[in-house]
């Protein structure tokens, strides 16, 4: 995928600092040095290729909601079918294979805790195989923010 | 930290992306059927009380050419975790660390720190440094690099 410069700086300098004011686009506009529609046209050919694949508010997990990592160890013949039963649940919004024994990873979010304890309930019902529920207990990564200690 | 229905509807209707217009506050506001001045003032408190991490361009790593996406898993003893993850949650290459419960005996790692990389070389890398920086506090560790993806959307809060 070839990015334009203005490309590069729309993805590198604006993932943390979007302008929160009536109109960002301007803002951002002024600060590469082009016009605002330029802006609204490159990001919408950057959502469009899939470079980006969105402009809006990532939620801090564990604030509103629950959510949580877990992790099945599928048999590989039924790999297809458990990751299908499973993307299928509304509240499943990632969904990875790895290569690992345990093999099957997936996020869960659900507007409270016991809509998500029933939605892996249901899933180790629906598959016969056991769910790690693998909650998290503390972020570390930098863009949070805050310290822990 | 208190959210109200409004505030929640705010954070399900922006999460997914803003529109591209040029006064894409005031667009959401609409369909809310509330002032632009104040969906932009109730994100302001959202980042602020940390219930919103960040607003911004959202990229996807894997079309950007970071096809490798490795998962590191680390064994720290409880009561060195919290530096542990401070040391490579701070490090630039690392998107997301978190502390997780272990799952004894099949699942003993409970640092979990994710690393994007052009190759599995670069990614491996980037794990090496990881383990100078975590010297004796890890004793095993491992990384579970995904080799598909079955389903991708944005987290939401409400299906």
């Amino acid at each position: 995928m070839n990015l334009t410069s203005v490309d590069q700086r729309l993805l590198n300098d604006f993932q943390r600092d979007f302008p929160l004011e009536p109109r960002p686009y301007a803002r951002m506009a002024a600060k590469l040095g082009v016009g605002e529609g330029e802006v609204l046209e490159r990001l919408a050919d950057l959502r469009c290729c899939g470079a980006v694949s969105r402009v809006g508010a990532v939620v801090q997990p564990g604030t509103v909601g629950a959510s949580t990592l877990a992790a099945m160890q599928v048999p590989q013949d039924r790999l297809e079918e458990v990751a299908d039963a499973i993307s299928a649940y509304p509240e499943v919004n990632h969904n990875y294979e790895r290569d690992h024994a345990i093999n099957l990873w997936f996020v869960t979010a659900a507007p409270d805790e016991a809509r998500l304890e029933e939605v892996l309930a249901s899933i180790e019902k629906e598959t016969g195989i056991p769910v790690m529920d693998l909650r998290l207990m503390a972020p570390f990564h930098i863009d949070l923010g805050f310290d822990l200690s | 930290m208190t959210i109200d229905d409004m505030d929640r509807r705010i954070i399900e209707a922006t999460q997914a992306g803003l529109p591209l217009t040029p006064r894409p506050y005031h667009a959401v506001a609409e369909t809310l059927g509330v002032e632009g001045e104040e969906v932009i003032a109730r994100i302001q408190r959202l980042l602020e009380i940390g219930v919103i991490r960040r607003i911004g361009a959202v990229p996807n790593h894997y079309r950007l050419g970071y096809t490798a996406n490795g998962m590191t898993v680390w064994d720290v003893a409880d009561d060195q975790a919290a530096g542990a993850g401070r040391d490579i949650g701070g490090l630039d290459f690392v998107s997301h660390c978190y502390l997780r419960p272990r799952r004894l005996p099949q699942w003993p790692y409970n640092l979990f720190a994710m690393v994007h990389g052009r190759s599995r070389d670069e990614v491996e890398d980037k794990v090496r440094r990881m383990a100078e920086v975590l010297g004796g506090r890890t004793c095993r560790h491992e990384v579970l690099y995904s080799t598909r993806i079955l389903k991708k959307t944005g987290l939401r809060l409400v299906a």
